[in-house]
């Protein structure tokens, strides 16, 4: 049994070793060839990207759809359960809110890559009509935002007391968990305060994150497109959130237990549960794709039989079945051994989750464009085919480098595993220094 | 639909008392639409509400005095009292390509900017190929408009759908949104010699000029009809191809023969694009039956309007 002292020490944030160092150099560059990419194209325009007429839309808002789908985690584990009583999720929720926070942040950010006029974001307030689905999406991305930070922060209040306590000999960073610990003492008034807050939240992150995923969709569903034009895109993409996040949780997960020594902590236990979820999850997207694609191929009215040959056998055929089998069904089948729900395995199966999340994004979003109801004439040649231009990749791996730069940032100065619930749960009571 | 049509004829009845033009020629409408007018000598040709053409003496038509030439006439809300329809004749179209040149030139667009394209059809196998020129249907229920985050395309009482692209933020939500794929995105900054800078980027000029990051489309050339003038393309056919008029009015002209525009829509079939999505557009198509030109079997190409130069020469 390890004492009060012993188990803060293991769950303060650790500094960077060498590893860490260069671990977040790479990705300042890669966010940093982003932002220069990204001034390049407010010089130039959007001309600098393969959008054309047809291809308005391309991996910038596939990706910033990713961001909204991976945020959804958050809710999952702090709020579904939460309220399932799940015990096993504690040291899972603190990570799940950094990686919802820093994906929801970086959907914000890349919607307005995609913007031909950033500069004109202030009309977004100034003229805003409440019917167009960019609205709702703006307004409950914002909401979704606050809430995300309130459910990363709020919790964290009596962990920022312990760790000012903890680093008495750095007085800056003592003062700055004080300042964030708003003079959490611990006392019983507080402690139900804190509770209520954090339950509201957490079940106010439900019905918000529902209305997060169904507006996401609606962006596209509220069009006549083909491909888009569908009632069963809401649950479709709540489900496909729900892989998306799980499979950024285990990611994420994974690497901190490694570089932070916490397996004490997080147990194959842990990952034997997220296995069970992630195959559910799958299972789940797996029916609403067939929803998606085998209805309308089985009617094949004459847009949509076009539409489906380009992804069943034509040119997104390849990225098509990757997502599909390598990202749903191939997980789904492995996943149901026990030996591949041990960290490791899982850990691979996870990174293959989401890399295939993020193309199933780009094939949601950009086939769907090039099979308008008009013919694609008067135009040339290359305007009928879309592919990112070094600008876009530059820019997209800017934001994902982006997010998980901030995900690293706060692992380096937020507890991973929540210190107080854990020594609450191991039933270590509080020893005098802790009232200070 | 009855409402619809109450309306436009209370709205005839009211413009039409207002300017004392039923007294005047009993029964008989005037046809100048826009300044139309064949001046024949002593005599005119009108078109009487039952679709007969008749000669009577110039002096009883007295001319239609439309009320956007009054004070109250606003970018967003239109010319006042007048619904603008648009039919396309396919019979007619030989792909002469001058409404797309003439297009390019008053509104200072290019190929592959183009607000107005003519598209090489073909329903299904079995039927022959035919041209259709394609541009913004000036739809009464748009999905451009409902979809726009900041106002910044909008429809006015006069059935225009126009864009300020002053407001215009670029999210292209309009584009997505539009099933006719008839918006056109600045990427990069306008290539527009020879443009007048003077009318800055209002609405009513159809975002002249355009503007980097926002979208462009099909104006309807409300700066034409302000002058009494057809739009540009139905003004520059050689065939005739294009009528253009007042839904209220009831004619259409394409500069040359002035119909009346129900009577020419249930004679020859008119139908309008996608009538099924709902979008209710202003812009008719009279279907490619009899047609002036048997269908050259080339292929389309880019090539062919890829060569419509860019404008240079100012304007007049």
């Amino acid at each position: 049994m390890s004492t009060r002292e012993q188990i803060i020490k293991k769950l303060a944030p650790k500094e960077f070793n060498t590893l860490g160092v260069i671990w977040v150099a790479l990705l300042s560059i890669v966010s940093l060839a982003g932002i220069i990419a990204y001034i390049d194209q407010i010089r130039r325009g959007l001309e600098v990207t393969n959008l054309r007429d047809y291809a308005i839309w391309g991996v910038y808002i596939s990706n910033f759809v990713f961001f909204v789908a991976t945020s959804f985690v958050g809710a999952f584990t702090a709020s579904i359960l939460r309220l399932s009583q799940k015990k096993w999720r504690t040291p899972l929720v603190r990570i799940a809110e950094m990686v919802a926070v820093a994906a929801i942040a970086m959907a914000g950010v890349a919607i307005i890559l995609d913007m031909g006029r950033p500069d004109r974001i202030p009309y977004l307030f100034m003229y805003p009509r409440l019917q167009s689905p960019i609205a709702w999406d703006i307004i409950i991305i914002t909401i979704y935002l606050a809430f995300s930070v309130m459910l990363l922060y709020i919790p964290n209040i009596p962990d920022f007391a312990i760790l000012k306590t903890f680093y008495k000999d750095k007085p800056f960073l003592s003062k700055v968990y004080g300042f964030l610990a708003i003079n959490w003492t611990g006392s019983a008034k507080q402690i139900k305060i804190h509770q209520k807050s954090i339950k509201v939240i957490a079940v106010s992150m439900i019905p918000l994150a529902l209305i997060l995923q169904s507006v996401d969709a609606w962006l596209f569903s509220t069009t006549y497109r083909i491909g888009w034009d569908s009632t069963n895109l809401g649950p479709y993409f709540i489900s496909g959130a729900l892989v998306a996040g799980i499979g950024a949780l285990i990611t994420a997960i994974y690497m901190v237990r490694r570089f932070n020594h916490l397996e004490e902590f997080i147990t194959d236990k842990h990952f034997d549960k997220l296995g069970r979820l992630l195959v559910f999850a799958c299972l789940v997207y797996l029916y609403f794709n067939m929803n998606e694609y085998l209805i309308p191929a089985f009617k094949s009215t004459q847009g949509e039989a076009e539409h489906l040959q380009e992804l069943f056998f034509g040119q997104y055929s390849l990225m098509f079945w990757f997502a599909i089998g390598g990202g749903l069904i191939l997980p789904s089948i492995l996943l149901m051994f026990r030996k591949m729900r041990k960290p490791f395995p899982m850990f691979i199966i996870a990174i293959l989750v989401v890399v295939t999340s993020w193309w199933k994004r780009y094939i949601i979003v950009s086939p769907a464009l090039l099979h308008p109801f008009m013919p694609i004439q008067g135009v040339p040649e290359e305007w009928s085919h879309y592919f990112p231009s070094l600008h876009e990749w530059l820019i997209t791996g800017g934001t994902l480098a982006l997010c998980i730069l901030i995900i690293t940032i706060f692992v380096r100065f937020i507890p991973v595993v929540p210190i107080q619930r854990t020594l609450d749960e191991m039933e270590i009571t509080a020893t005098e220094n802790d009232k200070n | 639909m009855e409402d619809k049509s109450k309306n436009s004829r209370r709205s005839f009845l009211d413009k039409s008392l207002k300017l004392g033009l039923l007294g005047v020629v009993g029964g008989v409408v005037a046809t100048k639409l826009v300044d139309a007018t064949a001046q024949e000598g002593d005599t005119v040709r009108v078109l009487t509400q039952d679709g007969k053409v008749m000669e009577v003496d110039s002096n009883a038509v007295k001319d239609i005095q439309h009320s956007h030439e009054s004070e109250d006439y606003n970018v967003r809300e239109g010319f006042p009292g007048r619904k603008f329809v648009m039919v396309v004749d396919l019979a007619k179209c030989k792909n002469a390509l001058k409404c797309v040149d003439v297009c390019h030139k008053e509104h200072h667009v290019h190929t592959p900017n183009a607000w107005l394209k003519v598209f090489k059809m073909k329903d299904n196998e079995n039927s022959s190929p035919y041209w259709m020129p394609m541009f913004c249907q000036h739809c009464d229920k748009p999905a451009c408009v409902t979809v726009c985050p900041v106002d910044a395309t909008f429809k006015r009482r006069d059935g225009i759908v126009l864009i300020d692209n002053e407001r215009c933020i670029g999210c292209r939500f309009c584009m997505a949104a539009c099933p006719y794929n008839v918006r056109i995105f600045n990427w990069g900054e306008p290539v527009q010699p020879g443009i007048e800078k003077d009318h800055h980027g209002t609405p009513e000029f159809g975002g002249k000029p355009s503007v980097i990051g926002t979208v462009d489309k099909c104006d309807f050339c409300p700066h034409a009809i302000a002058k009494g003038e057809l739009p540009h393309c139905v003004a520059a056919c050689p065939t005739g191809v294009y009528y253009f008029g007042d839904l209220y009015e009831d004619t259409v002209t394409n500069g040359e023969e002035t119909v009346k525009f129900s009577k020419l829509i249930k004679d020859r079939a008119g139908y309008r694009l996608y009538e099924t999505m709902g979008t209710s557009p202003s812009v008719y198509y009279l279907p490619p039956v009899d047609r002036l030109v048997e269908f050259e079997d080339s292929d389309y190409s880019y090539e062919q309007v890829k060569h419509v130069p860019i404008p240079t020469e100012e304007k007049e």
